[in-house]
């Protein structure tokens, strides 16, 4: 059987959502058109600039890759959920305090994939920031900045001084 | 750009998959993990009636040994395929080829035959099978029917594929001792579609290579295999390989067809050195 819109049960930042979509909607649409969930940006749309980066059961995708109705029975992270939850709350003081930021669109995405790389342990090193976050475009800051931060707060967390 | 509206149904068994592709053949897309699908439905480069998404089907996401050879199911997702112990024992070109495979959150959802099914002429992972020589499993309304490698990347996003059928896995031979293989690309950014890369494999023969396969990506409408050079490289006279390269690239957005030229003999000089390496 097939249907031009679904109903779909999922958890979002540790909330259960029931909700009817169009089957053409995607993740990142659905989260902040629907849900006003409107932290994570949309930007290129085809999967390459990483502003939508969010968690689905988690392991970070692309929100503009994944369709709303594939979440049925996820489990979906946003930077508000990680934010609220203070998972991230050491590494948003760095990325302010290094001006890892500026116009704070890449920001989110930012957020959510440093994270994911942060939370493997351990410090990696500059050219492992580098290739993790690959897939997040910036378009103000070089990236020397976000890189600084995201080895300091690995730094932090491993008890180590920066 | 948001997608043209589509219906969405989802199959549970190979079996329903195969049944609705038949029903609704060229109108049809699977989706698998979606990671160019829903990017071109995004971009109205297409725009499908149904899109089947096999997601679900159990079953098809297995790595295992079986024999002389690794199968890898259609639905491995790359992370997967890239953190295998299976692979990186015994399919170390794959294994070498992964991280280069898109970035994290694209890994984690794209799928190995997804990505073998969508034949980007400038992706990793077709150059890789046909270096490989490896074999491709396909469902369709008749049962299964396998393809090598050689046979399957026809065109430009064109495969032996048939619209009512579905990729479910790839064999690759296992590596042992004598296996050599070689693996490198040139990219603008890390994670992106490559100018030019090369993906190689031969068999020692004592101190000499026999049995060489190098795949070129990047380069043409598909994989192609500089069948010259490989039996020049396989006297051992890398120079000379080089000079034996018959590529026809064409200009593109990343490059033109001359610097695509001169990035192909870089790109065999350094795989060249890999698979001259003894294995550790």
């Amino acid at each position: 059987m097939s249907e031009h819109a679904l109903d779909i049960t999922l958890t979002i930042n540790g909330e259960r959502i029931a909700e009817r979509v169009d089957a053409r909607k995607t993740l990142v649409d659905f989260l902040r058109d629907d849900l006003s969930l409107t932290g994570n940006h949309v930007g290129c749309e085809h999967g390459v600039c990483g502003a939508c980066t969010v968690r689905v059961n988690g392991a970070i995708v692309r929100g503009c890759l994944m369709l709303a109705v594939q979440c049925d029975g996820a489990t979906v992270e946003t930077i508000e959920g990680l934010s609220d939850a203070g998972e991230i709350a050491d590494l948003q003081a760095a990325f302010e305090q290094r001006n890892a930021l500026q116009c704070g669109y890449c920001t989110p995405g930012m957020l959510v994939a440093a994270q994911d790389l942060l939370k493997r342990g351990g410090v990696p090193s500059r050219e492992d920031i580098r290739a993790h976050l690959s897939g997040n475009y910036c378009r103000c800051t070089g990236y020397h900045a976000i890189v600084d931060a995201v080895q300091a707060v690995a730094q932090q967390r491993a008890g180590k001084k920066p | 750009m948001k997608p043209a509206p589509f219906a969405y149904a989802k199959a549970r068994t190979l079996k329903e998959a195969v049944a609705l592709l038949s029903k609704h053949k060229d109108d049809a897309r699977l989706l698998a993990g979606g990671q160019s699908l829903i990017a071109t439905l995004n971009m109205r480069l297409s725009a499908p009636e149904l899109l089947i998404d096999i997601n679900d089907i159990k079953g098809l996401d297995g790595i295992a040994k079986k024999g002389k050879a690794i199968e890898i199911g259609a639905l491995a997702r790359h992370t997967q395929v890239e953190r295998s112990g299976v692979i990186a024992k015994h399919a170390p070109l794959i294994a070498l080829a992964m991280p280069h495979i898109g970035h994290a959150a694209i890994r984690n959802r794209g799928t190995f035959g997804g990505s073998i099914a969508f034949a980007d002429p400038a992706a990793e992972l077709p150059a890789c099978l046909l270096a490989l020589g490896a074999e491709i499993e396909i469902a369709g309304p008749k049962g299964k029917r396998k393809v090598k490698a050689d046979a399957f990347f026809k065109g430009l996003f064109e495969t032996a594929l048939r619209p009512q059928e579905i990729l479910t896995a790839v064999r690759v031979p296992a590596a042992d001792k004598n296996t050599r293989v070689g693996f490198a690309e040139l990219a603008r950014r890390h994670g992106d579609y490559a100018m030019v890369g090369l993906a190689a494999s031969a068999r020692a023969d004592g101190k000499a290579l026999k049995d060489v396969r190098l795949a070129f990506f990047g380069v043409g409408a598909t994989p192609v295999r500089a069948k010259k050079s490989e039996s020049v490289l396989a006297n051992g006279n890398i120079e000379a390989a080089v000079a034996a390269l018959e590529l026809d690239p064409q200009d593109d957005v990343q490059a033109t067809a001359k610097v695509k030229k001169h990035l192909a003999g870089v790109l065999l000089r350094r795989v060249a050195k890999q698979l001259m390496e003894a294995r550790a």
